[in-house]
């Protein structure tokens, strides 16, 4: 999400915590005249500002690291880093994520190396959004967006498919299958040094 | 011309359509007061409450009504059938009813015809009104009993035990009211407090009066009849549908109309605030009915606002508090305000009426402090008197000596 909005307070309620650990000290009953002033609380709450957010109209920006939708990254001249060595599959603790791995040859090249993922699902009905998925990737394929707006209408649509996942094209890219850059390696890619551009 | 001769003179299409207005006012009332209630309630919690349907919201209460009225009708096996259908139509039907007597605006031209907008006008209007009220308690009681369920019954007799017993203190409320006026009949109370209003002359009565207005409607701090923890719905958790659509219209039309009660005997009716008094023949006398509206819908906020705000009470914390404070304080009071009625009546000089006012202070200042010091030295007496030791270790009971498990044991 690169959305300009920047979220109200960045505290996440932790003065409020730290607030309501402090020890009540006076127990006693008020009296009655102390009692009357939680009137005083209800009405003047009524002129503070409103905490709801009109959601649909006004979205609020989710906390940096929010476990949202899933992506799969490419290297900056547009190859997919998933090399489909289904560790991610593995790791799920709710077998949410199926890969189907795949030979990439001369001719039809999707990643750096000797494999790519073919099939790549994520079924989001099961996906419990933990994480470890993406702890489990080797080259960093599989990382999380902020994208938390996935609610449809069938099952169907909710397993995302490989298109559904992959990360939009950006300028300099270009859509694989392509020869990896000229002159460098697989070890040359995941090491970074590969700066957008294409061979073509 | 006396409001009741006004009345009287009435062509009978005349009162029927005071009487559609009255009952459009209570319909428009209640959908109105749903949606306000919510939006301030949610105000008070820093919310927004409902504001999709409609602009801000204000259809949510219509869109919920129909929603009601297309639900499935259920009636349990175990219920009563006939008694389960008639218990909500006994509730509605009897909250519209209070609405008749209450003067709604002064002298208006109503088709060209000059009236007041009053359905009628008997000798003992306030009296009807408390009657009607305790008919309206049969609703809740027959759904309680009708339902065949454990919640329902409790739930009704919780409800109607509460209503009768705030309905006493209520009664003796209005007591100093009638002896102030020296008429039952709304109409004259109204005309009565053109000078002074009642609020301000029999103030420990419109306390009185406020406090049970609120447990008579069965509405919070004193909604035990409802408490969800306890009771999930009360009187009508068996309901649905339509029946309880009838049960919610009753609750908030009743809330109105002790609202309206009260602008009535209290905040002098249709009688505009003091020094404004001139707004009252704006519009061809029709301004009144504003004024009017403005003071119940007041009174809504002040119920709203009592619901934001308390906690529920417990039950028996209710009723001690109904018979053992409101019922024995009112009573009080109304001996004071009778004989202080008595006196200026039978032209008692000055001195004697400032001497019982000033020995009736004394006394009350007399037995607050010797209430407060024996209530004092009860609690002292509590807490350095010789406590036994317990058989078992329990936590030490503040201000005594702590007794350790050793020193049990060894006697």
């Amino acid at each position: 999400m690169d959305s300009p909005l920047t979220p109200r307070s960045n505290d996440l309620g932790l003065t409020a915590a730290s607030k309501a650990n402090t020890p009540i000290e006076n127990q006693d009953a008020k009296s009655f005249f102390a009692q009357l002033a939680g009137f005083w609380v209800t009405f003047i709450t009524m002129f503070k500002k409103v905490n709801t957010v009109e959601y649909p109209e006004v979205k609020e920006p989710t906390a940096e690291r929010f476990h949202g939708r899933h992506q799969l990254n490419r290297y900056d001249d547009g190859l997919e880093k998933c090399i489909g060595c289904e560790l991610c599959a593995w790791a799920c603790p709710a077998d949410a994520i199926l890969v189907e791995g795949e030979s990439n040859t001369d001719e039809e090249r999707f990643s750096p190396g000797e494999r790519y993922g073919k099939v790549y699902q994520i079924n989001y009905l099961r996906c419990v959004f933990c994480g470890l998925c993406i702890e489990a990737c080797p080259t960093r394929a599989l990382t999380m967006t902020n994208e938390y707006e996935l609610a449809d209408d069938s099952r169907a649509k909710l397993i995302f498919e490989k298109e559904d996942l992959l990360a939009p094209l950006k300028s300099g890219m270009l859509q694989p299958p392509h020869p990896m850059a000229p002159g460098k390696t697989h070890i040359d890619y995941y090491r970074g040094e590969i700066t957008g551009g294409s061979n073509e | 011309m006396s409001t009741a001769e006004l009345i009287g003179t009435d062509p009978g299409w005349i009162t029927l359509v005071k009487g559609l207005l009255i009952f459009i006012v209570c319909v428009l009332a209640t959908l109105m007061s749903v949606w306000g209630e919510r939006r301030i309630v949610a105000r008070m919690q820093q919310r927004l409450g409902p504001n999709r349907v409609g602009p801000f919201g204000l259809v949510q209460a219509l869109a919920d009504g129909v929603k009601l009225a297309l639900k499935e009708d259920l009636i349990p096996k175990a219920a009563d059938r006939i008694v389960f259908v008639i218990a909500p139509i006994i509730s509605a039907t009897t909250c519209f009813m209070s609405f008749a007597v209450i003067p709604l605006s002064g002298k208006v031209t109503l088709f060209g015809h000059e009236t007041v907008m009053q359905l009628t006008d008997i000798p003992v209007g306030v009296l009807y009104v408390l009657a009607i009220a305790s008919v309206g308690v049969y609703g809740i009681v027959l759904a309680g009993w009708s339902s065949g369920s454990t919640y329902p019954l409790l739930g009704g007799l919780r409800s109607s035990a509460q209503v009768i017993s705030y309905e006493v203190a209520m009664g003796l409320s209005l007591v100093a009211v009638f002896i102030y006026s020296g008429s039952m009949s709304t109409a004259e109370i109204v005309s009565a407090q053109d000078q002074w209003w009642f609020c301000v002359t029999l103030f420990p009565s419109f306390v009185i009066y406020a406090i049970s207005m609120v447990g008579e409607t069965n509405r919070a701090p004193f909604d035990l009849a409802e408490a969800e923890g306890e009771l999930v719905g009360g009187f009508h958790t068996e309901y649905s549908s339509l029946k309880f659509a009838l049960f919610f219209l009753a609750e908030y039309v009743n809330i109105v109309a002790v609202s309206a009660l009260a602008t009535t005997l209290f905040l002098g009716g249709y009688h505009a605030l003091p020094g404004l008094g001139f707004t009252e023949s704006w519009l061809g006398g029709w301004f009144t009915v504003i004024w009017f509206l403005a003071k119940v819908i007041f009174f809504f906020f002040i119920f709203v606002w009592l619901r934001g705000t308390l906690p529920r009470l417990r039950y028996d914390q209710f009723m001690k508090f109904g018979w053992k404070v409101l019922i024995p304080f009112s009573l009080a009071w109304i001996l004071i305000v009778a004989t202080l009625r008595v006196l200026s009546q039978q032209g008692a000089p000055k001195a004697a009426v400032i001497g019982f006012v000033v020995g009736v202070v004394l006394l009350v200042l007399a037995v607050s402090t010797l209430f407060e010091s024996s209530k004092k030295r009860r609690i002292s007496n509590d807490a350095l008197g010789e406590v036994q030791p317990p058989s078992f270790p329990v936590p030490a009971i503040p201000g005594s000596k702590t007794i350790t498990r050793t020193e049990q044991l060894n006697g």
